[in-house]
């Protein structure tokens, strides 16, 4: 465990994590990316850098996206998170987004797109559009080593038609 | 890396939170949002002994308008205050700010209290907290203050808050019926500002009768422009002259812009006059 933290006073903290009640006593330095992945097994939430640049780590806390890696575990005391495993399609397979991305090869390593398609889930869930302009803004937050981002952009765009999400926003 | 351990308080009410600041000075931090504070102690430039959590206290989660100003509780967050339809409406320089700020992530967790404490020179809330002479409110257990932002904000990450004070309100007076634009301008989207502005204008019988320029990120802190202001004053809205003039007066009002590993002081300097003629054009635009 990379927590190098010894003797930290701790804290209970809650959780539920894609709707399973997740409940430790961590220490009160532990980061909420360090919760997720050690204490509820959930591995698809990746640390990528030390500055709170590339959201790798982007999970959806109460609603919205966030960076685990910029909240210790105890701020995230008595919420609901959504990481990538609890994505599913109404037929209970790959969310659309899964799918999009999987149809054009929008990943290559793979170590960005949990958190890509997160910040993605959260954008078209508060009525985000397909524009490129609101797709690019939508995603100044998660950075990808290996793509060029091209294919992301276009993955994003499948799903939305998918989701039956218009290309332009309606002014909201 | 692992932030250093430290000692946990989590007040559930104002009340608390100021007792605990009052015992506790200079060796606690407040956390807010955590989106300075913690990449700093992942970094471990920044060890505190105690840490005050203001997450609790919803009392500090308020939008509301009253006597011509609209109040922010300090937790308000930059996504709340960019979503907020009261916002939009009797602040809009405020919503632009917010909505502009790092990326969705950190607007999910920051917040404008945590903000204007941290008092990064080139912080996007600066410029129109500046034009429009917004107010902190800060307290103790002592009593309330209020302090213009102007003057709350002495330079580089410093302010007039002392340790056993905390702000628990941010206004702006109401200025729905300006003509308004924030113009940033980021090396890379989701990076500070090398120069941001703010403009707001009211017009009389189709002449500039008020003019505000806020400046970030090019001064040692952010300011308002008044020489700016005044080169407009008079003017008609579509007036390009009048504009150079403004700008060039930004030019020279921004002589403290830092040099750092972002951009030169020269640079910022001209970001900054080119982006008051962006704002102006964008703001009087078919006015
Ligand atoms: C990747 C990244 C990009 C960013 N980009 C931008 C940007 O483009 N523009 C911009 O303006 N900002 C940017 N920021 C900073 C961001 O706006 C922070 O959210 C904000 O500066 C701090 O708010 P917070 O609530 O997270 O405060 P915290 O991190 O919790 O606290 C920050 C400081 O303020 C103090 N504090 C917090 N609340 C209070 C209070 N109520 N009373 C007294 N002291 C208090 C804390 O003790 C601490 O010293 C960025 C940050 C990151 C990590
Ligand atoms: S690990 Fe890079 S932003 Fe969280
Ligand atoms: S696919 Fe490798 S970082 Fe994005």
């Amino acid at each position: 465990m990379a927590t190098g933290n010894g003797g930290a006073e701790k804290t209970r903290v809650r959780v539920t994590v894609n709707g399973r009640l997740v409940e430790a006593e961590v220490p009160v330095n532990m980061l909420f990316v360090h919760f997720l992945r050690e204490v509820a097994d959930v591995k698809s939430v990746h640390v990528g850098c030390d500055t709170s640049h590339c959201g790798a780590c982007t999970v959806v806390l109460n609603g919205r996206a966030v960076k685990s890696c910029t909240l210790f575990a105890f701020m995230a005391d008595g919420g609901e998170v959504l990481t990538l495993e609890g994505l599913r399609g109404s037929d209970g397979g790959l969310h659309p987004l899964q799918e999009a991305f999987h149809e054009e090869h929008a990943l290559q390593c793979g170590f960005c797109t949990p958190g890509i398609i997160m910040t993605l889930y959260d954008y078209f869930g508060r009525g985000g559009d397909a524009s490129e302009e609101g797709l690019r803004r939508a995603l100044e937050g998660n950075l990808c080593r290996c793509t060029g981002y091209v294919n992301i952009l276009r993955a994003a765009r499948r799903a939305a038609a998918r989701l039956r999400i218009p290309r332009k926003g309606l002014g909201v | 890396m692992y932030p250093a351990g430290f000692k946990l308080y989590r007040p559930a009410s104002l009340e608390e939170a100021l007792k605990l600041l009052d015992g506790f000075g200079e060796e606690a931090k407040i956390l807010a949002g955590g989106q300075s504070l913690i990449p700093l102690m992942r970094l471990r430039l920044v060890k505190p002994s105690y840490i005050i959590y203001l997450g609790g206290i919803d009392e500090l989660r308020t939008i509301a308008v009253d006597d011509g100003m609209v109040s922010l509780g300090a937790l308000t967050t930059h996504r709340e205050i960019a979503e907020s339809r009261v916002v939009a409406e009797e602040a809009p320089l405020l919503r632009e700010a917010a909505s502009v700020i790092g990326d969705v992530q950190i607007r999910s967790m920051g917040t404008i209290g945590g903000s204007v404490a941290h008092a990064d020179p080139a912080m996007d809330y600066g410029a129109v907290l500046a034009a429009m002479d917004g107010e902190v409110v800060v307290a103790s257990v002592k009593g309330v203050r209020i302090v213009r932002f102007e003057d709350f904000i002495l330079g580089p990450f410093t302010t007039r808050l002392e340790p056993s004070e905390m702000i628990v309100k941010i206004r702006i007076p109401r200025h729905g019926n300006w003509l308004t634009a924030y113009e940033k301008f980021a090396v890379r989207p989701g990076d500070l500002a090398v120069a941001g502005i703010a403009v707001a204008i009211r017009l009389e019988d189709g002449i500039i009768a008020e003019a505000r320029i806020g400046v970030t990120g090019a001064g040692e802190k952010p300011f308002r422009a008044y020489n700016a202001e005044e080169a407009l004053v008079g003017a008609e809205p579509g007036d390009a002259e009048a504009y150079k003039r403004a700008a060039d007066e930004v030019y020279k009002e921004c002589r403290d812009a830092p040099s750092d590993e972002r951009a030169s002081s020269w640079y910022r300097r001209e970001i900054a006059k080119s982006l008051t003629v962006k704002a102006l054009r964008r703001a009087l635009d078919g006015a």
